[in-house]
């Protein structure tokens, strides 16, 4: 959920209306914010899931340190989602780590 | 180009203080961070200082920030932000990483001022997404200015949880309770009566067991501990929160000063291993000094105070400053310092300082 109004913050000042692509469906974001906040702000909890257990993972540092928020962000994997600004038209996937030595890749193709 | 005289590595409270008077006396000094903006933690500080007058008491972190990032451009600071310093090597080289390219630096004197990191708190369910770090959660209210969550238990009743739980409120969040597991709140009394006031109940001698939820955290346990910490049978309470927040205390983010070779000393009063420095700041390499955070977890006022000391005496080996107008300033600072480090956290954090000053003398 976004602060609109804050006692102390007051309104929010947002940037530029722009629309990311997160696994295939539209999700509205504003230019200048990370995709984290744009993620949580549209209700997503899970980023990645864990290679060997398939465990889900989300924000914990909010800061760039501990990298459970990584994903795919248009064709890269692992970018700390939390320090990386939304851009329109983005392409963010959610990612499954993969054991060491293996590619990283997304869930998509771990269904097949 | 001009060539930098100091690089001062984080752009926080300590690391900007530094920068100012460094600069002022006429050093040419650079700040490197890794973020867009300085600042550090400062920015997600919304709530008053408090201290006493020439500490800024009653003025807000964020506005504190703005006014040293004023401070610092017409000091002559120059700033290199978005850009990570991810080692020291001999000679004070630094190694840099900016995008997606990497550059080495040295100059006579370095500064290190690189904050703290949150400490985690293992417990079955804690890797669940929705367990997060108190800081991370002032970060996405305060900073990106979006709730975590719905509602939150906060765990522990430092003051971080106390004014995290506080500033929850004010964005419009909901928090369960406060558990914390020593018998008694950590935290200053006017941020525990505040949170007590808005109506959140602080539960000592409670501690979370476990989260509980499928994809993310859908309620938390907690239940009473005894003085051994261990769960009181018949206690447990299930609270339906889809947030935890940690608020267990704080690290001096090292990894720097460890690489550089600086010796460490173990002080649990401020956070753990801590760079081992003099009353310059200066670690026990030469022309390496540390402040704010990595130099023991204190308060934003400290670090600010523990970065001018820093950024005099950098200028004063420089020879911008002649040894008695440095000794002036230092001294008004230390008696500005020693004013912070009175009450139950300053005794020790004072106690802890002097330790290090034995240690050093003792080389
Ligand atoms: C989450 C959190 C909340 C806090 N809340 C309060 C509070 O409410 N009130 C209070 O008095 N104190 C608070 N503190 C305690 C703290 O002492 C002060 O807030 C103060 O900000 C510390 O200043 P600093 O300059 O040492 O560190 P910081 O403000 O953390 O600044 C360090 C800077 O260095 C950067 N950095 C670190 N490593 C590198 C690197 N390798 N390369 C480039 N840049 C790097 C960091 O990104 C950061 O910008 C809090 C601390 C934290 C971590
Ligand atoms: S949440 Fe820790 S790196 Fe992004």
């Amino acid at each position: 959920m976004r602060i609109e109004d804050h006692p102390i913050l007051g309104k929010a000042e947002r940037g530029k209306r722009i629309t990311l692509n997160v696994d295939g469906e539209a999700v509205a974001a504003f230019e200048g914010e990370n995709i984290a906040a744009a993620l949580i702000a549209s209700g997503r909890r899970v980023f990645r899931y864990t290679a060997k257990r398939m465990e889900p993972r989300g924000v914990f540092c909010a800061l760039g340190r501990c990298t459970d928020c990584v994903m795919i962000v248009d064709g890269q994997p692992d970018v700390r989602t939390c320090v990386t600004p939304a851009r329109d038209g983005m392409v963010i996937q959610t990612q499954v780590s993969r054991r060491e030595g293996e590619a990283t890749h997304d869930l998509e193709k771990e269904k097949d | 180009m001009e060539k930098t005289e100091i690089f001062v590595v984080g752009g926080g409270a300590a690391g900007m203080a530094a920068a100012i008077e460094a600069a002022r006396a006429g050093a040419k000094v650079t700040v490197i961070d890794e973020n867009e903006r300085p600042g550090g933690q400062l920015f997600k500080q919304i709530h008053k200082f408090f201290g006493s007058g020439v500490h800024r008491a009653g003025t807000r972190g964020m506005q504190i920030g703005r006014d040293l990032l004023k401070e610092a451009r017409e000091a002559g600071v120059k700033t290199r932000l978005n850009t990570v310093v991810y080692g020291i090597y001999p000679g004070k080289r630094l190694g840099l990483v900016c995008g997606d390219h990497t550059e080495e630096l040295t100059s006579p004197i370095i500064i290190l001022a690189t904050g703290a990191s949150e400490n985690a708190l293992a417990f079955p369910g804690w890797t669940l997404p929705g367990v997060m770090g108190a800081g991370a959660t002032q970060t996405l209210i305060n900073i990106n200015r979006v709730l975590p969550g719905r509602q939150a238990l906060m765990v522990g009743a430092g003051n971080v949880g106390l004014i995290v739980t506080y500033q929850l409120l004010q964005a419009g969040g909901d928090v369960a309770a406060i558990v914390e597991a020593l018998p008694y709140i950590g935290g200053y009394g006017v941020h525990a009566s505040k949170v007590r006031r808005a109506g959140v109940s602080i539960l000592t001698s409670h501690m979370v067991l476990r989260a509980e939820g499928n994809e993310s955290v859908e309620r938390a346990v907690i239940a009473q501990v005894d003085e051994k910490w261990q769960p009181v049978a018949g206690t447990e309470e299930v609270l339906e929160v889809d947030t935890i927040c940690l608020a267990v205390g704080l690290s001096p983010l090292a990894e720097l000063a460890w690489i550089a070779g600086c010796q460490f000393s173990y002080l649990p009063a401020l956070g753990g291993w801590v760079p081992v420095h003099d009353e310059n700041m200066e670690s026990s390499l030469q022309g390496i000094y540390v402040a704010g955070d990595l130099a023991g977890i204190e308060e934003a006022s400290t670090a600010m105070e523990e970065g001018r000391l820093a950024g005099l005496s950098a200028a004063e080996a420089l020879g911008y400053l002649s040894h008695e107008v440095a000794e002036t300033r230092k001294i008004e600072v230390q008696e500005r310092l020693a004013a912070l480090r009175i009450g139950s956290f300053g005794d020790g954090w004072a106690m802890a300082k002097k330790e290090f000053l034995r240690a050093r003398c003792e080389k």
